[in-house]
């Protein structure tokens, strides 16, 4: 094929195949370049200029996050985000999202997006250590949705499984919004000796570009521009734009990456990951952080398919491949590392003054533009913005249950996708490999230590999207805070925050609107609890035939904890124990499980989130548990406080004993600021002492699986075996 | 005591059982890279769990044709002691070292759960401490752990008290709920469970340091 001239390609408007728009191409002609692109040229520019590499619509809103704080060595614009955790050693971490081809291909876009968000972390010379993922789908009623699930746990598992990292945490919810348009996120964390930190750079003039890795074939071409569309009936099958992913490629690179930085640092002067845009979008970040200038010859690509064009080359995302700069000096050195792992290690380039970036192929000049005209000429827009009629119009509805039966309601409640147990799918993933999980899935976040320390880290991947959906402000704000709720219920403190903000078409004015207002929440509570947003991912144009899924921000937190000892999960521990309610309970009915079950839909404004009294609430139990007065500790959420007894009691098949002045429908009200704590009877004047205000006496924990209920309305006696059940069946029964 | 910790492309659990000789029973311990010829100087072989090659063909078909491996099989023939923990039970399986194979999971699906397993056999180099029967918790990690034999085989593996683990419940559909055996001589163990990551309570349970220390306690006595 030949490929079209650039006067063919401005005739034909081929450039808008590609995403760019009329003016972002006049952009390019006549600022930038002073001439007309190359077919080689216009495709460098559409992928680096599409929302998914620069962040052209989402910028503005994202300068909104905070991402300082004592700990933060490395924020935003790196591969992956670094905290300080003292001792010479910092946490690495970074969520990303792979919504978009795991629609199209399930089981490769799940796994090529776990190897994705690997791969950022080890090229910051951090090791991973633990895998986290949010995944949201349509209701599981139809084959095609159970399909889609199954090959996206089973994508996860093979990756994560084979590479050898557990995956100690996160959630899977289910929407009618996400059926056509499903959404998977995913988390990886690694520990970093502060020494071995390496930046994605790539500089001083005659260093050298080496490629290592699996061969550039041609999948995933456009990959990033693809995922800056919205699907619809007829564009809804571009699997070429997928990738395919091998794990043990990876395990062998991850190896040799994290090897090469701990024992040889002064080898390498800069790595990165080739993600998204593969090549070019590697190399021209690597070169624009440093404003230096690169060459590349293609002919040295290591190709797993024949005839490929500069085009398909540069722009394939081909998984496993990495970007090293390296002194010419340690070139032999470098090279042979990488060959006794087994992996292709090549010289395709090298570092030049003169700041163009500048590709070679088949011995012609084929791309000769600025480096940085690809990674910061990119227009930023400063979308329109409108609140949509649904907000005003449903803002005073206040929606109360009305409990025929409190048993009924309690036990279908449990069976609820959205709530019940969802070891089915995690149980599929390995959690324990490497033998330093200490809390596995199930429990508020999953806590992993460091070895040779006494300190661990808790993780956790919260949404939810129904919240933001209703008020996207109080939404975001509430997402954070479930988040740090469960960090802190596992004994930690947090420290700071990844996120995938999944969302519809920008351009749509209600969709800008509800990212505007949704970061503004996420930012307002990170800066209340001081955890920094230190990376992160946009995902938007989550559309299917112009429907837009709920806004959709995702939280991965994380948070540190001083001493093993303090590790705190929610279940109940023994007989005797006394359980406490921290927080007042209020008719938080809108946007609940209990309204989606009672009503089949959500609707209805938010009652505002006191952050100071969260906040409180929070350093409450975090001085419990340093004091060493908690027994058991859940976040209150989706379900409220009958789901989160039920929870706790299911582990150790306990049951309980409560009484409380809230009304039978208040035990599912979904008030934030929360938490349900158990005591030891000896601890009981301690815990009350220090806890001191808007704590209730609930009751205390049984030796017989019984659920004993007194509420304002009524008592019931509620069997805790049936609940189980319930909700430990309701997935598989679902599947089938 | 020095122990192998025998290391293909692939192997992931290679760390966990370093750590669990070094730190669990604070004895010397070595990686051995699947390129090297030469066992010598070792008391014992470890070969780790993970996927080796990516178990891409079949569950250890491929690293049985590493260089290490002739050496691992002298190893086992002279009567020292190997011991195969999941993808290192199907590479021992794969070299006939032991009897059976291991195939999909009946469910087909990959699982991870702490489980309850019965010491069949405490007359082992591998099991001396534990008691007769003694139920222990163990986590398993594999999509590729159903043990399968013949009816003979099995006739065989009773009479010879080579069955030393079972399920209580079997989760994979494995014949006669088999988690373990070992060969007639007694040197060799393939297991699917992974004691290396049940030595100490923080991690949910500690009952598999009884079987590394089982390992010592025979060694010492036989010197």
């Amino acid at each position: 094929m030949t490929e079209p001239t650039a006067k063919q390609i401005q005739d034909s408007k081929l450039y808008q195949q590609w995403g760019l728009s009329d003016s972002e191409y006049k952009l390019i002609c006549e600022k930038i370049l002073h001439r007309l692109p190359n077919y080689t040229e216009t495709g460098l520019y559409s992928v680096m200029w599409s929302e998914h590499c620069s962040y052209k619509n989402s910028k503005k809103v994202l300068r909104k996050m905070p991402n300082k704080s004592d700990r933060v060595l490395a924020g935003p614009g790196e591969d992956a985000g670094i905290l300080d955790i003292g001792d010479g050693q910092a946490v690495v971490f970074k969520a990303e999202s792979h919504n978009h081809p795991s629609a199209v291909e399930p089981y490769q876009g799940a796994a090529t997006g776990v190897g994705g968000i690997i791969r950022d972390i080890f090229s910051m010379g951090a090791q991973p250590f633990a895998l986290l993922n949010s995944l949201k789908f349509g209701p599981l009623k139809d084959g095609q949705t159970k399909h889609l699930v199954n090959e996206v746990v089973a994508g996860i598992g093979g990756y994560g499984n084979c590479i050898g990292l557990p995956t100690v945490g996160g959630e899977i919810s289910f929407e009618n919004c996400y059926e056509n348009n499903p959404l998977v996120n995913a988390m990886c964390v690694g520990l970093l000796n502060k020494t071995d930190f390496k930046h994605g750079t790539a500089s001083g003039k005659g260093n050298l570009i080496v490629y290592v890795g699996a061969k550039t074939g041609r999948d995933g071409i456009h990959g990033a521009t693809f995922a800056s569309d919205e699907f619809t009936d007829t564009k809804n099958k571009q699997r070429s734009a997928v990738q395919v992913g091998n794990p043990f490629i990876e395990k062998l690179l991850m190896d040799a990456c994290v090897e090469i930085i701990e024992k040889h640092p002064n080898w390498i002067l800069g790595i990165q990951d080739m993600g998204a845009a593969g090549l070019v979008s590697s190399t021209a970040e690597m070169a624009s952080k440093a404003d230096s200038g690169l060459i590349l010859n293609l002919d040295n690509v290591p190709q797993r398919e024949t005839e490929m064009s500069a085009y398909e080359m540069m722009l394939s995302e081909s998984q496993e491949r990495m970007v090293l700069c390296v002194k010419p000096q340690f070139k032999d050195n470098v090279l042979a590392f990488f060959k006794n792992f087994e992996l292709d290690a090549v010289v395709i380039g090298q570092v030049t003054g003169d700041k163009q970036y500048k590709i070679y192929h088949r011995d012609e000049l084929v791309t000769d533009i600025p480096v940085r005209s690809l990674t910061e000429d990119v227009p930023e827009y400063d979308r329109p913005e409108v609140e949509p009629k649904r907000i005003a119009q449903d803002r005073d509805y206040h929606f109360v249950p009305k409990i025929d039966s409190l048993i009924d309601t309690w036990q279908a409640l449990l069976k609820q996708p959205n709530i019940a147990s969802k070891k089915h799918f995690y149980q599929t993933y390995d959690s324990q490999v490497k033998a330093d999980t200490l809390v596995q899935p199930g429990s508020d976040a999953g806590v992993t230590r460091i070895r040779g320390t006494k300190k661990a880290i808790a993780m956790t991947n919260d949404s939810n999207s129904k919240y933001v959906y209703l008020d996207p402000y109080v939404g975001g704000q509430i997402t954070v805070m479930e988040a740090a709720r469960n960090i802190v219920a596992s004994g930690a403190e947090p420290i700071g925050v990844t996120d995938c903000l999944n969302y519809g078409n920008p351009e749509n004015p209600e969709v800008f609107w509800e990212l505007d207002k949704s970061v503004e929440g996420i930012a307002s509570a990170c800066e209340k609890i001081n955890t920094p947003v230190i990376s992160g991912n946009v995902s938007l144009y989550n559309e299917y035939n112009d429907e837009a899924i709920y806004p959709s921000p995702m939280i991965g937190m994380v948070g540190l904890i001083d001493d093993v000892k303090k590790v705190t999960t929610i279940a109940f521990k023994e007989a005797g124990d006394l359980i406490y309610l921290l927080g007042n309970t209020f008719n938080d009915f809108n946007g609940s499980e209990i309204q989606l079950q009672q009503t089949g839909s959500i609707k209805g404004g938010l009652r505002p989130l006191d952050l100071n009294e969260e906040r409180l609430h929070q350093d409450l139990i975090r001085q419990a548990i340093n004091q060493g007065l908690v027994a058991s500790c859940h976040d209150l959420s989706e379900g409220g406080l009958a789901v989160a007894l039920s929870e706790s009691a299911f582990d150790k098949q306990l049951g309980f004993e409560i009484e409380t002045d809230l009304t039978s429908a208040q035990m599912f009200s979904e008030t934030q600021s929360r938490f349900l704590v158990t005591v030891k009877p000896e601890d009981k004047t301690n815990f009350e002492n220090l806890v001191l205000r808007d704590f209730q006496y609930l009751g205390q924990v049984t030796e017989d699986s019984t659920f004993k209920v007194t509420t304002k309305d009524e008592t019931v006696s509620i069997n805790g075996k049936e609940a189980s059940n319930n909700w430990k069946e309701a997935i598989a029964c679902l599947m089938k | 005591m020095k122990f192998a910790v025998v290391n293909f492309p692939g192997s992931n659990c290679d760390m966990d059982l370093y750590y669990a000789i070094k730190d669990g029973i604070k004895e010397e311990v070595e990686l051995v890279d699947y390129r090297k010829t030469s066992l010598a100087g070792f008391d014992g072989v470890l070969i780790p769990g993970g996927f080796s090659y990516g178990d891409y063909l079949r569950s250890g078909a491929i690293a049985v044709h590493a260089p290490i491996i002739s050496e691992i099989v002298r190893f086992a023939n002279e009567g020292k002691f190997v011991l195969g923990i999941c993808n290192g039970f199907q590479i021992l399986t794969e070299l006939h070292l032991l009897p059976g194979a291991l195939i999909q999971n009946e469910k087909s699906r990959f699982i991870c759960e702490t489980v309850t397993l019965q010491v069949m056999n405490n007359q082992t180099i591998f099991t001396n401490r534990y008691t007769e029967n003694e139920k222990i918790r163990i986590p398993v990690a594999h999509g590729e752990g159903r043990y399968y034999c013949d009816e003979q085989t099995l006739e065989e593996l009773k009479a010879n008290d080579q069955i030393v683990f079972r399920y209580d419940e079997n989760i994979n559909g494995s014949v006669d709920q088999i988690a373990g055996v070992m060969n007639r001589q007694g040197n060799v163990l393939g297991m699917m469970p992974h004691p290396e990551r049940a030595l100490e309570d923080i991690v949910g349970s500690s009952d598999g340091l009884k079987l590394f220390q089982s390992i010592i306690n025979q060694v010492r006595v036989n010197n």
